[in-house]
C-alpha cells in the first residue's frame, strides 16, 4: 500500500470513527446548517426570485418584448416558438374615435390572442362597478374601453364606436391593463380590440404613428436565450425590453428585494461559518495526541497533512450532501407554505446542489484547515510532555484562508460588491474590536483576581488563565450576537422603513393635462375632497445641446442616455428640495436664486453623459432657452410621487407654455373624485396607478416572507455558533471540574464561577454587539438600501439580554454536563 | 548473537545538555551527558522526580532537540537531522511505550497495532499484526477499542503496537507507572521476553528500582548529571 493512499485511508477511517463516536458533532452539525441554510435560502430565493421576476413581468404582459414602429419581423415570434417561449403582438396608434356627435382621443390597442402573457386584465360592465380578471381579448367586432374613455365620449358600455372605417362595440370597461404603465406619456385612454380588426379600421397608413410590440414569456431560461438570440439582430429602430429595464418604480423595488434576501443569506451563511470554525478548531485540538503519537512513531509531516486533507475532504462531503439534501427539503416545506400566499412558485434550481457541496468543502477550507494545518507542527515530544502544543499558526495562512474564503462566500451570496463589501468591512471592524475588548477582559482579569470572593476568584482566574480562548469566545459570542442583531435590524427597522416609503395613502392617482386657467379650479375640487395639495408645473420640451454640442453629434455613455435626450422630456420647477430626493453633487440654490439652473437626477446625469457645469440648450415649441446643470440628486422612484430627470429653479420656465400635475391619494370612499374632475374639466387626464402600487407592495411581500425565513435559519446557525464556542473549551473545563472536585470543591461553587464567567463574557460581547449591529445597520441603511437611519433602543436591550441570556445558558449547560461527569473518568483519560 | 563478541554501538550520546528559560532565568535541566548503548543492550535510566530522565528520553529518541551536544542513532546524527528526517529515522528504527499508553481512542486494538505498519507501508500488516497481538494475549480482544480496555490491556496492545514494527531500538517511559503491582509485574514479564526474543535494544525509564534492576545497565541521574 502506498504512504499516500494509507493517509487517505487512516484519514477518512479516523472521521468515520469520530462521526460514530459522536467527536464530530458540532463541526458535522455546524456544516450541515451553513450548507442547508444557504442551499435553502439558495433554493428558495431563487424561487422567489423568479417568482417576483414573473410578477415583475406583468408590468410589461410579458417576460420580453420587442417594440418598434415598423412591423416586426415573423422570424421573431417563430425563434421564439422553436424554443417553447410564448408571443402575443399588439398594435397601437392613436386615433379619434367617435360615439354618435362625440368625439375623443384614444391610444387604441390591438392584441392577438393570449394578450396579455404575464398579468391579467380588470374588466367590468359599468365604469366603476364589480371587475372580474381576465387573460383575454375582446372577440373581433366588439372593443373595451377606458372608463375615461366613456366619460370623455358621454357614452355608456354597449355603445357602438367609429374606429376609423370600422364599428366596434364595447361591450366592456376595461379598467386595468398590466401593461398600462405610470409614465405621463401614456396620455390618451385606452381602447383594446382585437388584432383582427386593424385592417377594417384602415387607419394604419404609411406616415401613421404606429408602434408595434411583440411580447414574449417563458420559463427563464428560455427567455434568457431567447433574448440573447434576438439582441444581434435588431434593426435601428428595435428595442428589447425586459422586466429590469421596465419602470424605473418596480425596478427599484426589486433591486431593494434581491439586496435584501442576499444580505439575509449572507449573514446566515457568514454565522454558520464561524460555527464551522469554532467547531472546526476544536477538532484540530483534539487531534493533537493523535497525531503527536503518529509523529512519535515516524510519520512526515506530509504525511500528516495527507491525513488531514482527507478528515477534512470526507467531513467536507459527508455534511455537505447532507446539508444539500436538508436544505432541499427545508424549502420544499416552505415553498408549500408560501403557495397560499404567493401562488405556485417555480421550481428550484438543480445548481444549488453543487454550489451547496462546494460551499461545504469552503467553508471547512476556509475556517478549519488552518488549525488543521498547525497539526503538521505538532511536536512528537507532547507523548511525553502533555504541556507542549503546536506552535501557533502563522498568522498569515490562519487569517489569509479564512479571509479569502470570508469573501468568496460574501460575494458569491451577496452579488452585490458595495453591500458585499460594507458587511466585510462591518464585521472586520467587529471583530477587532471584540478582539481587543477580549484583551483588555482578560488583561484585568489578571489584575483584579484575588480582590473578589471564592467563586468570583476562580471564574476570573479562569477568563485570565484561559486567555486566548477567553477572547477568541468575546469575539465569536460577540460576532455571532452582532449578525443576530444585525438580521433583526433588517427584518424589523429597515424592512419598516422599506414599508415607509410607500404609505397606505401614497399617491395613486396622477392628474396631468391641468391648464393653468383651470389650476385654481381643480385644486380647490380636489382640496375639498381630499385636503391641502401642491400642483406641479410642467413643461415639455427637448434637449437640444449639452455644453454646446447638439445632441445630434454627441456620443452618449449609453443607449438609454440617448433615448432619454432624444424624447421630449418633462420638465418643472421648485425652490425646494423635493423630500425623497437626495442632493449627491453640488448645492442647492437658494430661494431667490437667478433662473437658468437646473438641478439633474443621477442616473439621466450618468447616462447622458452631463456633469455639472455643463450647459444645456432646450427647444419648446420652436423657442430655444439654456440652463446650468448645478447639482445632481438621487431620487427615490418606488416613493410614486411625482419626480422629474430635471427640475429648474423658479423663474426659468414660468415664461413657456406650461400645464400642471397632481398626484393624490384616493381612497375607496372617493373614486368618483377623478370622474367628477373630468367631466368638470375635460382636458385633464386621470392616471390611475393602483396597480403599479399594487406591484411594488407584492414585490415587497415577498421580499418579507423570504427575509423572515432567511432569518428562522440564521437563527439557528446562531445556535449553533453559541454551542460551539462554549464545546470548543469542554475538554479543559471537564479536566479542571475534575480536579476542582477531586480537591473537593461542590458542584454549585463551579457551576456559580463557571455563570460568573459566561455572564462576564456574555456582556460584555453583547454591548459590542449592540454597538455593531447599530453602525453596521444604519451605514447600510444609509449607503446600500437609501433608508433613513433609525436609532432602535431595543437594540441594545437585546443585545445585552442576548449576550448574557444565551450565552450564560448555553455556557450553564455545557458546564453542567462537565460536572456531572465522574471526576475519576475525566482525570483517567488525561 | 554470539556471546563475547564486541557489541555494535547502536545509540550514542554526546555531551549532551538540556536549558530552558524560566521566570527565574536559565534552567538547566541536562548537564554534559554522555554514553553509548550497545545494540541489543537494556538499559535503565533511574533517578528522582525531576532528576531529568523523561528530557533524556525525549533527546535520545529525537523528539525534542538537545541545547548543546548531539544524538547519534544507528551512527546518525539527530540534530543535522530536520523533523522529517528524525520522524522517518523513528519510523524504520524505533518503537515506543508510554506510561499513560498513548493508544488512539478511536481505532480498535488491532488497528492500533497495525498503525506503524500502515504508516510504513507494509502490505502484509494485518496478518503480522494479529500474530503480535495474540504474543500479547490479546487475540480475543483485537476490535475492543482502548476504552473497553483495562490499564493493564491497554499497556499490552501498546507493547504489541512498539514492537510489531521490529524496532531496532525501544524507547519504554515509565510503562508500569500507571499500572498496579500485579498488572505491572506482568507487562514487565510480557516486556522483557518480547525484547529477548526480539534481539531490539531497550531503553527503559523508571523510578521502579525493582524494574530497573531487570536491565543489564543503570544510569542513575540526578540534577540533570549522570553518577
Amino acid at each position: 500500500m502506498s504512504e499516500r493512499s494509507s493517509a487517505f485511508r487512516l484519514g477518512v477511517h479516523s472521521v468515520l470513527r469520530d462521526l460514530k463516536a459522536g467527536e464530530l458533532r458540532v463541526l458535522v452539525a455546524a456544516v450541515v446548517l451553513a450548507v442547508s441554510a444557504t442551499t435553502a435560502v439558495g433554493f428558495f430565493t431563487d424561487r422567489v426570485g423568479r417568482a417576483v421576476l414573473q410578477r415583475s413581468g406583468e408590468v410589461l404582459a410579458a417576460d420580453l418584448v420587442v417594440r418598434s414602429n415598423r412591423p416586426i419581423a415573423e422570424s421573431y415570434a417563430q425563434k421564439a416558438a422553436d424554443l417553447g417561449v410564448e408571443s402575443a403582438s399588439v398594435t397601437s396608434f392613436p386615433s379619434v374615435v367617435l360615439a354618435g356627435e362625440a368625439s375623443a382621443l384614444a391610444d387604441i390597442e390591438a392584441a392577438t390572442d393570449g394578450y396579455p402573457l404575464r398579468g391579467l386584465l380588470r374588466i367590468a360592465d359599468e365604469p366603476y362597478g364589480a371587475s372580474e380578471e381576465v387573460q383575454a381579448v375582446p372577440p373581433p367586432g366588439e372593443a373595451w374601453a377606458d372608463a375615461r374613455l366613456l366619460a370623455r365620449l358621454d357614452a355608456r358600455p354597449g355603445v357602438s364606436l367609429e374606429v376609423g372605417a370600422a364599428e366596434l362595440k364595447v361591450t366592456k370597461v376595461l379598467e386595468f391593463r398590466p401593461d398600462q404603465g405610470a409614465r405621463f406619456v401614456d396620455l390618451a385612454p385606452t381602447l383594446l380590440i382585437n388584432a383582427a380588426d386593424v385592417a377594417r379600421t384602415e387607419l394604419i397608413q404609411p406616415g401613421s404613428r404606429v408602434s408595434y410590440r411583440l411580447l414574449l414569456a417563458g420559463a427563464p431560461d428560455d427567455v434568457e436565450t431567447l433574448h440573447a438570440a434576438l439582441k444581434p439582430e435588431l434593426g435601428v429602430s428595435e428595442r428589447l425590453q425586459d422586466v429590469r429595464s421596465a419602470g424605473p418604480q418596480i425596478q427599484n423595488a426589486l433591486q431593494r428585494a434581491e439586496r435584501f434576501l442576499g444580505l439575509a443569506a449572507l449573514v446566515g451563511t457568514l454565522l454558520a461559518a464561524v460555527a464551522v470554525g469554532m467547531a472546526g478548531r476544536r477538532y484540530a485540538l483534539r487531534q493533537i495526541d493523535a497525531v503527536a503519537l503518529m509523529k512519535c512513531i515516524g510519520v512526515s509531516r506530509s504525511f500528516v497533512l495527507r491525513v488531514n486533507l482527507s478528515q477534512l475532504a470526507t467531513i467536507g462531503l459527508v455534511a455537505g450532501l447532507v446539508g444539500v439534501g436538508l436544505g432541499y427539503l427545508a424549502q420544499i416545506g416552505l415553498a408549500a407554505l408560501l403557495s397560499e400566499l404567493s401562488g405556485t412558485l417555480p421550481p428550484a434550481g438543480l445548481g444549488t446542489i453543487f454550489t451547496g457541496l462546494g460551499l461545504s468543502l469552503l467553508i471547512l477550507a476556509g475556517f478549519a484547515l488552518p488549525t488543521l494545518l498547525q497539526l503538521r507542527d505538532v511536536p512528537p515530544l507532547r507523548v511525553l510532555r502533555r504541556d507542549v502544543g503546536p506552535p501557533p499558526a502563522s498568522a498569515l495562512l490562519v487569517y489569509g484562508l479564512a479571509v479569502a474564503a470570508f469573501l468568496a462566500l460574501l460575494f458569491h451570496q451577496a452579488a452585490d460588491p458595495v453591500l458585499a463589501s460594507w458587511v466585510a468591512g462591518g464585521a472586520a471592524g467587529t471583530v477587532l474590536i471584540l478582539a481587543g475588548a477580549g484583551l483588555i477582559l482578560v488583561w484585568l482579569a489578571t489584575r483584579v483576581r484575588s480582590s473578589a470572593g471564592a467563586s468570583w476568584r476562580y471564574a476570573i482566574a479562569g477568563i485570565a488563565r484561559r486567555g486566548r480562548e477567553s477572547v477568541l469566545q468575546v469575539a465569536a459570542f460577540g460576532l455571532g450576537i452582532m449578525v443576530l442583531l444585525l438580521l433583526t435590524v433588517i427584518r424589523g427597522d429597515l424592512m419598516n422603513e422599506w414599508r415607509a416609503t410607500l404609505p397606505e395613502d401614497a399617491p395613486n392617482r396622477f392628474l396631468i393635462n391641468i391648464q393653468p386657467d383651470e389650476a385654481a379650479g381643480v385644486e380647490a375640487l380636489l382640496e375639498s375632497r381630499l385636503g391641502d395639495l401642491d400642483l406641479v408645473p410642467l413643461v415639455r420640451a427637448r434637449v437640444v445641446e449639452i455644453a454646446g454640442t447638439p445632441t445630434g453629434e454627441i456620443e452618449f455613455p449609453s443607449e438609454r442616455g440617448r433615448r432619454l435626450v432624444d424624447r421630449e422630456a418633462n420638465l418643472s420647477w421648485t425652490s425646494e428640495l423635493q423630500s425623497d430626493n437626495t442632493l449627491l453633487e453640488g448645492d442647492w440654490w437658494d430661494a431667490g436664486a437667478a433662473p437658468g439652473l437646473v438641478s439633474l437626477e443621477e442616473e439621466f446625469a450618468r447616462d447622458a453623459g452631463i456633469g455639472i457645469g455643463d450647459e444645456l440648450a432646450f427647444d419648446i415649441a420652436g423657442e430655444r432657452f439654456t440652463a446650468t446643470a448645478v447639482n445632481i440628486r438621487s431620487v427615490q422612484w418606488d416613493s410614486f410621487n411625482t419626480n422629474f430627470f430635471m427640475v429648474f429653479s423658479p423663474g426659468t420656465l414660468d415664461p413657456y407654455p406650461h400645464t400642471f400635475i397632481a398626484s393624490v391619494h384616493v381612497d375607496d370612499a372617493n373614486r368618483g373624485l377623478t370622474l367628477d374632475v373630468v367631466r368638470q374639466y375635460p382636458s385633464v387626464t386621470v392616471i390611475d396607478i393602483d396597480a403599479a402600487l399594487e406591484q411594488v407592495r407584492a414585490v415587497m411581500d415577498q421580499a418579507a416572507l423570504a427575509v423572515q425565513y432567511v432569518f428562522a435559519f440564521a437563527l439557528l446557525s446562531g445556535i449553533v455558533v453559541l454551542l460551539a464556542v462554549v464545546e470548543s473549551g469542554r475538554e479543559e473545563r471537564l479536566f479542571e471540574s475534575a480536579v476542582l472536585r477531586t480537591l473537593g470543591a461542590r458542584r454549585r461553587q463551579i457551576l456559580n464561577s463557571a455563570l460568573i464567567e459566561f455572564t462576564l463574557i456574555g456582556l460584555l460581547a453583547g454591548v459590542l454587539a449592540a454597538v455593531g449591529a447599530t453602525v453596521l445597520g444604519g451605514l447600510l441603511a444609509s449607503r446600500v438600501f437609501d433608508l433613513p437611519v433609525s436609532f432602535n433602543p431595543w437594540l441594545w436591550v437585546n443585545g445585552m439580554a442576548a449576550g448574557v441570556g444565551i450565552v450564560a445558558t448555553t455556557g450553564m449547560l455545557a458546564t453542567r454536563r462537565v460536572v456531572n461527569h465522574p471526576p475519576v473518568e475525566a482525570l483517567r483519560s488525561f | 548473537m554470539a556471546e563475547g563478541n564486541a557489541k555494535e554501538t547502536v545509540l550514542e550520546a554526546i555531551g549532551l545538555t538540556k536549558k530552558v528559560s524560566s521566570p527565574d532565568g536559565t534552567l538547566t535541566i541536562l548537564d554534559d551527558v554522555g554514553f553509548t548503548i550497545a545494540s541489543g543492550e537494556s538499559v535503565a535510566i533511574v533517578g528522582e522526580s525531576g532528576a531529568g530522565k523523561s528530557t533524556l528520553l525525549a533527546l535520545l529518541a529525537g523528539l525534542d532537540l538537545p541545547t548543546e551536544g548531539d544524538v547519534l542513532l544507528d551512527g546518525r546524527s539527530l540534530t543535522e537531522l530536520d523533523e522529517d528526517g528524525r520522524a522517518a529515522l523513528r519510523a524504520r528504527r524505533v518503537g515506543f511505550i508510554f506510561q499513560s499508553f498513548h493508544l488512539i481512542p478511536s481505532l480498535n486494538a488491532l488497528e492500533n497495532v497495525l498503525l506503524p505498519l500502515e504508516l510504513m507501508g507494509d502490505t502484509a500488516a494485518t496478518e503480522h499484526a494479529e500474530e503480535v497481538l495474540a504474543s500479547v494475549g490479546l487475540s480475543d480482544r483485537r476490535h475492543h477499542y482502548p476504552r473497553q480496555l483495562s490499564g493493564g490491556e491497554r499497556q499490552r496492545v501498546a507493547i504489541a503496537r512498539a514492537f510489531v514494527a521490529r524496532p531496532a531500538v525501544l524507547f519504554a517511559d515509565e510503562p508500569t507507572g500507571n499500572l498496579d503491582a500485579s498488572t505491572g509485574q506482568r507487562v514487565a514479564d510480557l516486556l522483557f521476553s518480547l525484547n529477548g526474543s526480539s534481539g531490539t535494544t531497550l531503553v527503559l525509564v523508571t523510578h521502579d528500582r525493582v524494574l530497573a534492576a531487570r536491565c543489564e545497565r543503570q544510569l542513575e541521574l540526578a540534577a540533570g548529571r549522570l553518577l
